[in-house]
């Protein structure tokens, strides 16, 4: 008897381990995570990534100056060249002071060496915009200069509008896809449940919507903003417009999966137990679509990073002073100003970079979440 | 297939019918109008402006506006531009042509490229050139039309290229032979068709090469290897034919990017398209004017769908239009 129970025993534990071990195999993050290493560019532009909104967050800090500070005198600038080396071999890296001697041409004034100093003092800022500090990471003395990439038509420094400009970019793609999974979730999970005359305006209207060209669409709608909001009330505008075009096809996809999933078992059996419907739709339903959800936010993010630097490369996204990518591609628009100040095209790579690092996220990540989708690659 | 184009086109009234509600919807929430900049001329006298607003009916009510503008509209007369001071047909007739002409350039340049190389990345799977190639088309996905179009005219002024880097025409275009302009509008045309050209490329290769994976796979590709056929033969009878029919589906959903794309490239490269119009007379609110473009872009975009349906049925006999 006790033998046997010490048997049964021993055969519990074992089941529940195994049970265990089986749970640990099938996990869904660690076996997404799994199978997402093994993409290591996707690994790669995830780091690159988050590498860009650490530097974009911390933007205060790692630009020398503020991103509205004119150097009347040093507008359309080159690049600063940095010196490593001086008569007695390497040394602290140090800058010479310039001086315009005709328009937009500047000389080197070798009169005195002007070290980069880390952990600078120099232009007020708000770190996170909540606290006021002079300190940056790395900076030089007054009258030199610290132009890494250069300065633009009002010598204010890239380098520093590049991170600014960033912030626009980076943030404006994943509020935007936000919303818009979160109407077309909302809006695609009504119309493949309810079906009937809901269904049929919910997506006669989305159909309207695609119908109309993507970016004329954009277009007309970012005309309507007024001029002279602030640049935070234009960002989230914006990003209306955007979530405003974007959402009809997400809804659209969403609805066609509703569609399959009510008649499942599991959902009818909800409803036998008398669940009421924002219930099931919330529980039951919507989860089947994370996978595509996932997926889907991921690739389209770069698409809305482009859209919104080509409305700010047009004029109608975001505003100067305000720096985005696209609207300090504007300045570049002329091209003997391209071919005379180069510097200027350096915010169009940052866009690609950005772009391109997501879609390889995009790519890996749609390989590790939906492996079916892609096994003929 | 004639009742079946047919019923597309009728339901298409309704569908274009909704858009102009909505376009003249949103036109009309932009603040201000084209006659509040006028005023700020002074040189513009205040009866001038009463009759204009009397004359373009900005005096009655939206509803009214709009249903004046559709009556018009049905008799073929889509109202006068503010700007170009010429009736919208005029203006919007040769920039819808050139939007169209770039378009199906970008279009020829894209599959011409992207279905050879996907077809070569699929039979030479994961060697060197198909690595080439596929990163290439991670870069061509990449980088934003606009900017791309800045990079080519940077290298074309940087390195004496002999391309023309704006607009559509030389200036010499009147005095020159019928074969001498049209190798005046192609030399125009390159730089803008290739930028287009080059993001669709990007993914119709990736898609061209899954497609084909996909079909080498296939029992039928099996059976012709076993009989004997040789290479050529079981990659272009065999598989190409079965691999193109999901790319004529893609033309349809490429339309629409095609459109979007060619907005931001006909304004960096000065080609007089529709969607340099569009930018132009949304900036000046000629609120005829964009609504004829946003009406003229939705059209073409309608029609591109319904011609890739109708390519997909020549080309693919099990599927029958009802």
């Amino acid at each position: 008897m006790n033998r046997l129970n010490q048997k049964d025993f021993d055969k519990d534990t074992d089941i529940s381990k195994e049970k265990k071990s089986e749970k640990k195999e099938y996990d869904f993050f660690n076996d997404t995570w799994r199978r997402m290493r093994r993409h290591k560019m996707a690994i790669i532009g995830g780091t690159i990534v988050i590498i860009l909104y650490i530097i974009v967050i911390f933007a205060g800090f790692l630009g020398p100056y503020n991103p509205y500070h004119g150097f009347k005198k040093h507008f359309f600038h080159p690049p600063t060249k940095i010196h490593f080396f001086d008569e007695d071999g390497l040394t602290r890296p140090y800058v010479y002071r310039t001086e315009s001697f005709d328009w937009a041409e500047y000389e080197v004034i070798k009169d005195k060496k002007y070290p980069i100093k880390f952990f600078h003092k120099g232009d007020e800022y708000k770190l996170f915009g909540l606290f006021k500090t002079d300190l940056h990471l790395f900076g030089v003395d007054e009258p030199a200069h610290l132009f890494l990439l250069g300065s633009d038509n009002y010598g204010r420094d890239l380098f520093t509008r590049i991170l600014f400009g960033g912030r626009v970019s980076m943030f404006i793609g994943f509020v935007a896809i936000f919303i818009t999974t979160v109407i077309g979730l909302i809006v695609g999970g009504i119309s493949g449940y309810y079906g009937g005359w809901v269904d049929n305006i919910l997506m006669r209207f989305a159909e309207v919507i695609m119908s109309i060209p993507g970016f004329y669409l954009l277009l007309a709608l970012a005309a309507v903003l007024p001029m002279g909001i602030s640049s935070t009330l234009r960002f989230f505008l914006i990003i209306s417009i955007l979530s405003f075009r974007g959402w009809a096809g997400m809804a659209r996809v969403i609805r066609g999966m509703v569609l399959s999933i009510r008649n499942e078992d599991y959902v009818l059996a909800a409803q036998a137990i008398g669940a009421r419907d924002p219930r099931i739709i919330q529980k039951h339903v919507l989860p089947t679509t994370t996978t595509y959800v996932i997926v889907r936010a991921t690739v389209s993010i770069p698409g809305y990073i482009i859209m919104e630097s080509g409305l700010s490369f047009l004029g109608l996204g975001i505003q100067e002073p305000n720096a985005s990518w696209g609207n300090m591609l504007t300045a570049a628009q002329n091209v003997t100003k391209i071919t005379n100040f180069p510097w200027l095209l350096i915010p169009g790579f940052m866009i690609f970079f950005a772009v391109l690092s997501y879609n390889l996220l995009g790519d890996g990540l749609r390989d590790a979440l939906d492996p079916k989708a892609t096994e003929n690659n | 297939m004639r009742t079946y184009i047919l019923r597309r086109l009728l339901q298409a009234i309704p569908l274009l019918i909704a858009i102009s509600i909505l376009s003249f919807f949103i036109m009309q929430l932009s603040p201000g109008s084209y006659l509040d900049t006028m005023k700020l001329n002074p040189d513009v006298s205040e009866e001038l402006i009463e009759t204009m607003k009397k004359q373009y009916g900005l005096d009655k009510s939206i509803p009214e506006q709009y249903f004046h503008w559709l009556w018009q509209i049905l008799h073929g007369n889509f109202g006068e531009s503010f700007t170009y001071k010429v009736p919208v047909t005029h203006v919007i007739k040769t920039r819808a042509l050139n939007t169209i002409i770039l378009s199906i350039a970008a279009m020829i340049i894209a599959w011409g490229v992207s279905i050879p190389i996907g077809i070569y990345s699929a039979t030479h799977k994961y060697t060197i050139g198909d690595n080439i190639f596929t990163s290439l088309a991670f870069v061509g996905l990449s980088i934003p039309n606009f900017f791309f179009a800045l990079l080519l005219l940077f290298l074309i002024v940087k390195f004496n290229v002999p391309l023309p880097i704006t607009g559509m025409t030389s200036i010499m275009y009147d005095y020159m032979s019928l074969s001498g302009r049209i190798i005046d509008v192609l030399k125009h045309l390159l730089v803008p068709a290739v930028v287009l050209g080059t993001a669709s490329m990007a993914s119709l290769t990736r898609i061209m090469r899954g497609q084909m994976i996909e079909a080498m796979r296939s029992d039928y590709i099996r059976t012709a290897r076993a009989k004997g056929l040789k290479n050529k033969t079981v990659v272009y009878k065999h598989a190409f034919r079965n691999a193109i029919n999901p790319m004529i589906t893609m033309f349809g959903f490429q339309i629409s990017a095609l459109l979007s794309g060619a907005a931001l490239t006909e304004t960096v490269t000065g080609w007089p398209g529709l969607g340099k119009m569009m930018l132009t007379a949304v900036r000046s609110k000629d609120l005829y004017l964009a609504m004829a473009g946003l009406m003229i872009g939705s059209v073409l975009l309608i029609l591109g769908n319904l011609i890739a349906d109708i390519l997909l049925a020549i080309s693919d006999p099990r599927i029958r239009y009802n």
